[in-house]
């Protein structure tokens, strides 16, 4: 897993609430085995038209809009827990998603891929989509370390949580599986203490 | 203080505590498929890693499976090529397999519990949300990603934080003609499609302890779909029963000492939750969605209400466009082309027993196409000796061979574009049965009845 420190980029706006999985990557391309190109197929069927032309009225295919910032409405990425859905923002390119509310298994797939979930008021989210608005350039700033999101132009800022365990395996690019494997022998007793 | 029943069983599986919080919680079972698997077995090849605990891993190939012609080899490349991978990592890290063809094949949280591989006090995950349906027999039970499926394999561990506790209580009788299906969509309805987010839901109260195992496990199925991680209902004599004699069931002695353990687990009559909901089984109509997310639901007499004063319109109205409906509208009487009975919600031998008793003698309406997909090869055995597979198809439903089907739009069973139809599965998202196709989540009684009707009916006025 990559490193996440900090990101300064422009944001781009989604303002719909309740993005379920199955929009982020539709299950008809869930059927590759390895966990690239899922990026090709990110919001396939807002994104694009049956026969692959883009829509023009969807966010993606606005050249206005771009980032590394993807700010979308409460309840994001629920549903299905296929983690494909983390590797397709990841692999079209976001490494921070915003929202006033995740979902629990998609939060915990972001994290263990590299992929920033910041949970922030929902005022707080309006006041983002306000500021995308007025201006598609707006700088933000996803400060990991000091668990700040930051709306540059107008400095407005708040906190976000993060789990203190995950926030040392993002900042340094380390997997749970690392620090399981570690646990071996802790496992091992645990299973021999079961057993008597 | 007393303990919960989820306190009860998560305490027990915690293998060790790392500081600020986070537990490591000791897998007891794990269910793989051939959709969420591939990349973790990648996982361990490029660490050189073996899996941990072989044993305690059974794979079964049902998502992207086609439900016709399984003797022959599947028609979609892709497709042939994921399952094919699947048999590839079992041989390769000797894991169990009940793959195409195999008399155990069927739906992953079918199959647990039909084998006795699912039992009272287990802690179970699989990389599928819904795999919060074992909850039914009282075990802690959740969907994970496939980077967690790789920690399993590696160390039969997960790094989990514990989620706080909430309880919903069901007490009365429930009105003839609704199932448990109504029960959790009328639970979702009312808390949402984000209510129970962060939380394990304990399941109980009168009308759920008398709930058969298969209704059960109906309801907790859907525990995910209004966001919690996972539901459970204390194992009670119903849970015994079921398990005892199943495939991998402790026997003779070894039963009676693990069911008298069984038997302890049960929330305390002290213990707290961090959250309580109570219902009145009364009060529950046969229910459908009318939107894009299962919490938008209604009792199938009521009119799809306005947007809500404190939601995104936004939202509510993109979704009943794309559904074609309208504040005010009625789902009563709405004609409906496609029927699907089956998913990991309501495929098993009961739901197909209680469609087919509904169906018998009668003839599906002329413009609907209906689906019966039996949730595992033993579920479409026992039907096939019970007759029912004959029954639908005199009725003229399609009567298929195991797995996911038209839940997902993943494999060949997809709905047009713009079809209406009544589904027993679970999710009822933008494109999930197809792209553009229209899903209304319902019962199989609603289901079976809405196919002869050819329009959407309600299930206590059905004979």
């Amino acid at each position: 897993m990559e490193k996440f420190e900090k990101l300064r980029s422009t944001a781009v706006p989604l303002p719909i609430e309740e993005v379920d999985t199955d929009q982020i990557i539709p299950a008809r391309f869930l059927k590759a085995t390895t966990r690239e190109g899922f990026g090709d197929n990110l919001f396939r069927d807002w994104r694009f038209e049956p026969d692959g032309t883009p829509r023009q009225d969807f966010i993606l295919n606005n050249p206005i809009y771009g980032g590394q910032i993807l700010v979308a409405g409460r309840n994001f990425g629920c549903g299905s827990s296929r983690e494909h859905a983390a590797w397709a923002l990841y692999d079209y390119g976001f490494r921070v998603v915003v929202s006033s509310f995740f979902a629990d298994i998609f939060r915990g797939n972001a994290l263990n891929n590299g992929l920033l979930p910041v949970q922030v008021p929902e005022s707080f989210l309006q006041g983002i989509f306000s500021a995308i608005e007025a201006d598609p350039k707006t700088q933000f700033l996803a400060d990991l370390e000091a668990q700040r999101f930051t709306i540059e132009a107008t400095g407005q800022s708040t906190g976000f949580d993060i789990d203190p365990y995950k926030k040392m395996c993002m900042l340094n690019g380390y997997d749970d599986i690392d620090f399981l494997l570690s646990l071996k022998d802790k496992i091992e007793t645990f299973e021999q203490s079961r057993k008597s | 203080m007393g303990k919960t029943l989820f306190d009860k069983i998560w305490d027990a599986h915690v293998a060790h505590q790392v500081e600020g919080g986070i537990d490591v919680l000791y897998i007891d079972r794990h269910y793989i498929h051939e959709v969420t698997s591939p990349q973790a077995f990648d996982g361990l090849r490029q660490r050189g890693i073996s899996v941990f605990r072989p044993e305690r891993t059974v794979a079964t190939a049902d998502h992207n499976v086609p439900t016709r012609n399984q003797h022959l080899p599947i028609q979609e490349e892709l497709s042939r090529f994921q399952v094919d991978k699947l048999t590839e990592n079992c041989e390769a890290f000797g894991i169990r397999l009940y793959g195409l063809g195999h008399p155990y094949q069927g739906i992953v949280h079918v199959i647990g519990p039909e084998l006795g591989l699912t039992r009272p006090g287990m802690t179970i995950v699989c990389g599928d949300s819904h795999t919060s349906t074992h909850g039914a027999f009282g075990c802690i039970a959740f969907g994970i990603g496939t980077s967690q499926v790789e920690q399993v394999l590696a160390t039969q561990c997960l790094m989990q934080k514990k989620p706080k506790r909430m309880r919903i209580t069901v007490d009365g009788q429930l009105q003839p003609g609704v199932l448990s299906k109504d029960i959790i969509l009328y639970i979702i309805a009312q808390l949402s499609a984000s209510g129970g987010t962060g939380y394990f839901v304990e399941y109980a109260g009168s009308a759920i302890r008398s709930l058969s195992m298969e209704a059960r496990m109906t309801i907790c199925n859907m525990s995910i779909e209004m966001g919690a991680r996972g539901g459970l209902i204390a194992p009670d004599e119903k849970a015994i029963e079921y398990v005892r004699g199943r495939e991998f069931a402790p026997q003779g002695a070894d039963f009676e000492e693990a069911a008298a353990y069984w038997q302890s687990l049960y929330s305390d009559e002290d213990a707290q939750f961090d959250k309580e909901y109570h219902f009145r089984a009364e009060d529950i109509e046969p229910m459908a969605t009318y939107g894009t997310n299962p919490g938008m639901g209604i009792g199938v007499g009521q009119a799809i209400p306005e947007p809500p004063a404190n939601g995104n319109t936004h939202t509510f109205l993109k979704s009943l466009e794309y559904m074609g409906f309208r504040p005010g509208q009625k789902l009563l009487g709405h004609p409906v082309n496609y029927v699907f009975i089956g998913s990991c919600t309501n495929s098993r031998i009961e739901d197909l027993r209680l469609a087919a008793a509904y169906v018998k003698g009668k003839k599906k309406a002329e413009n609907v196409n209906a689906m019966v997909v039996p949730g595992s090869k033993q579920v479409e055995k026992q039907a096939r000796e019970e007759g029912l597979d004959r029954i639908f198809r005199e009725a003229g439903f399609d009567f298929r061979e195991p797995g996911c089907s038209a839940c997902l739009g993943m494999n060949e069973d997809k709905v047009p574009k713009g079809e209406y139809c009544v589904s027993t599965s679970n999710r009822n998202f933008e494109g999930r049965q197809g792209p553009g196709a229209r899903t209304i989540l319902a019962s199989p009684l609603t289901a079976a009845a809405t196919a002869i009707a050819g329009r959407i009916v309600d299930a206590r006025e059905v004979k």
